[in-house]
């Protein structure tokens, strides 16, 4: 089918290209300084392609960030296994298993993926202190877990309430009890449900700043925060903050560009629509 | 199925459940407690600190003590901060999803460009968008490339304040804004149910004229003139804070446009509607639940802010405070817990009483289905 090419068909693509532009400007500026050399960076030519090419700020911001970025490596795979993981069987029990009043459990849940953190803050960080888990990653890890439980109970629950439940119901027939049901019919079916969960909490966890400033040491500082140091100090060039930008950017931005669909969906989710 | 079966899967759930009654209703509980007490200063970190309950005294401070001046600009902040990017990201991340509702060749790149600042950190947001705003630099010389002149604007340390209000008359200011709320409400409302819309309107006028004739009457919060308003240097937070979260809208209104069929559509138009007139009556009402959505997630996203301000400003530039900033810094910095618990209470209180409602209306629409 031929389009007509008309007047607003060419006023919508000039518009969206140029509204793209502006959005892939900080992205431009931030790898253009991070390929000049530092005596090349000035303010008036900022925009300007570097003069020579200058690889060196990845591997120098690399081995400034390489603790951090091993911190939130770990960081990311034990908390979002653990909260995806205790999403799962809770999303399975809302959504398969309702008992009275499990509708007020679940929105009392809820409510918790919206507080302002720093309400929590506080006896957060007294908890973890009295628990002897101040300052490492456990107790980062256990904080991530725990907040996290609202929106992975949400996504499965929204992704089990698609399953039919005659399909639960036959199982049940043929003497499966609850686990066998979980183990042998939902969670087979449940790969979606579980890319979706694990990219958000991935997301969230990796870009997470509060509580890493808060809750750990040094040593166990995730990427945010070695990010935010690099940053702010006063000495370094700006080629180095703008490698470490692109280096912490670099994990969850290749899953959206690889995984976009599922990226958004948990988007989607996290915006409590059914 | 067998009683067995429910007893598990009560139990499944249950380490879960104590984990968030602690976690979430325990840890507020608490916060609120240690809010009313004095807990503090040299000794605050010791094994067994002392606390001694002051009742509301941290809350007096904050709202009429002398010292209490930065938080209440910041707090003037928030309501800017919010209010500017609620209309700032549903409005462009609307025009994104109704340009991109056409179908344009290339959307899914389009899709990509616009969203992909959401999968930012704040903190690479924030250390990106302070060197785009750089005097000299960045932002400000980008006119000189279509020929300009270069902007002089200090986009992160301005000190010019507008709409400025003294904070004296806080409780003035106040009920004008419940006012204004009533009558904006009330002429929303006015289509639907006159009645209702009355009973909106008249209260709100006669608040708002009452509060204008005879609000010498009413009691100063402060015993001097304390000028507090929009700070210009905040302007830099809420555009790199929109250019992250437009993408977001857009990809909510794009499902919810998406969502609504062909059908639709081709019947409005065959009735001659323009595709203005089909935006406005059909669609957008269509999607209405998605505005209420993104309008609670993105004022809970910018009460809680404080990564970005952190990471473009850092923690002494008054110009651009925030409470969230402000309670970590009295917090963990100047070691003052309690005013720091009592901070977070007040973000607290701001965001229960837009989130309460929706929680609730969400958990009746699930009874009812």
């Amino acid at each position: 089918m031929m389009r007509k090419i008309s007047l607003s068909t060419i006023a919508l693509y000039g518009v969206l290209i140029l509204l793209a532009i502006g959005y892939l400007l900080p992205a431009y500026l931030a790898v253009v300084t991070a390929l000049k050399f530092p005596a090349d960076i000035s303010l008036p030519t900022s925009w300007e392609l570097p003069p020579e090419v200058n690889y060196a700020s990845f591997p120098e911001a690399l081995a400034l960030l390489k603790n951090n970025i091993i911190n939130s490596v770990i960081l990311v795979i034990s908390a979002t296994a653990l909260s995806t993981l205790l999403g799962s069987l809770n999303g399975y029990v809302f959504s398969k298993w309702k008992f009275p009043g499990s509708e007020v459990v679940f929105t009392l849940f809820l409510f918790g993926m919206f507080i302002p953190y720093q309400v929590i803050l506080i006896p957060l960080f007294q908890t973890l202190r009295a628990m002897n888990l101040y300052g490492g990653l456990p107790g980062l890890i256990l904080a991530h877990v725990v907040y996290g439980l609202p929106i992975t109970t949400l996504i499965f629950r929204n992704f089990y309430a698609q399953i039919p439940n005659s399909l639960m119901e036959s199982a049940s027939l043929d003497g499966a009890g609850f686990f066998s049901i979980y183990t042998k019919i939902i969670l087979p079916l449940s790969i979606p449900g579980f890319v979706v969960t694990s990219l958000w909490q991935f997301t969230q966890v990796w870009n997470e700043f509060l509580w890493g400033i808060t809750l750990t040491r040094h040593a166990d500082n995730p990427i945010t925060v070695g990010l935010a140091q690099l940053a702010g100090g006063q000495a370094v060039s700006w080629n180095l903050p703008m490698a470490g930008s692109i280096l912490a950017a670099l994990p969850v931005l290749l899953i959206y560009i690889v995984l976009g669909r599922y990226f958004i969906r948990g988007l989607l989710a996290g915006s409590v629509k059914e | 199925m067998r009683n067995q079966d429910r007893v598990k899967a009560f139990l499944t759930l249950l380490p879960s459940i104590v984990l968030i009654a602690i976690f979430v209703y325990g840890f507020i509980g608490n916060t609120f407690w240690l809010s009313m007490t004095d807990w503090g200063g040299v000794g605050a970190l010791a094994e067994n600190p002392v606390k001694n309950i002051i009742g509301f005294g941290n809350y007096v401070e904050l709202f009429t003590g002398f010292l209490g001046g930065g938080f209440r600009q910041d707090l003037v902040n928030a309501v800017f901060y919010s209010v500017m990017l609620l209309a700032g990201a549903i409005g462009i991340g609307l025009i994104l999803a109704m340009l991109l509702d056409n179908k344009p060749k290339g959307e899914a790149f389009f899709r990509t460009v616009f969203l992909y600042p959401m999968s930012l950190s704040f903190i690479v947001t924030g250390t990106i968008w302070r060197w785009m705003l750089a005097p000299q630099g960045g932002v400000n010389i980008l006119p000189t490339y279509a020929g300009f002149e270069p902007l002089q604007y200090s986009w992160l340390s301005s000190s010019t304040t507008v709409l400025t209000f003294d904070w004296q008359n806080l409780l003035q200011v106040a009920i004008y804004l419940v006012a204004a709320v009533l009558i904006i409400w009330g002429f929303l409302t006015i289509r639907s149910s006159q009645r209702r819309a009355l009973w909106l309107l008249v209260p709100g006028v006669v608040a708002g004229a009452g509060a204008w004739i005879w609000g010498d009457l009413l009691p100063k919060t402060l015993f001097m003139e304390e000028m507090h308003g929009f700070n210009t240097a905040t302007i830099g937070i809420i555009m790199a804070t929109i250019w992250q979260y437009s993408g977001y809208t857009m990809a909510l209104y794009l499902a919810g446009f998406t969502g609504i069929s062909q059908d639709l559509r081709d019947a409005a138009m065959l009735d001659g509607a323009t595709t203005a007139g089909y935006y406005r009556h059909i669609a957008l009402p269509l999607v209405k639940p998605i505005t209420i959505s993104a309008v609670i997630i993105l004022s809970h996203i910018s009460l809680k802010m404080f990564d970005l301000i952190f990471a473009m400003t850092g923690p002494d530039n008054a110009e651009t405070g925030h409470p969230a900033l402000n309670m970590y810094l009295t917090t963990f910095r100047a070691n003052d817990f309690a005013k720091g618990a009592a901070i977070a209470i007040i973000l607290f209180l701001i965001a229960a009483t837009f989130i309460i409602p929706y929680m609730v209306s969400s958990y009746k629409q699930r009874r009812t289905r």
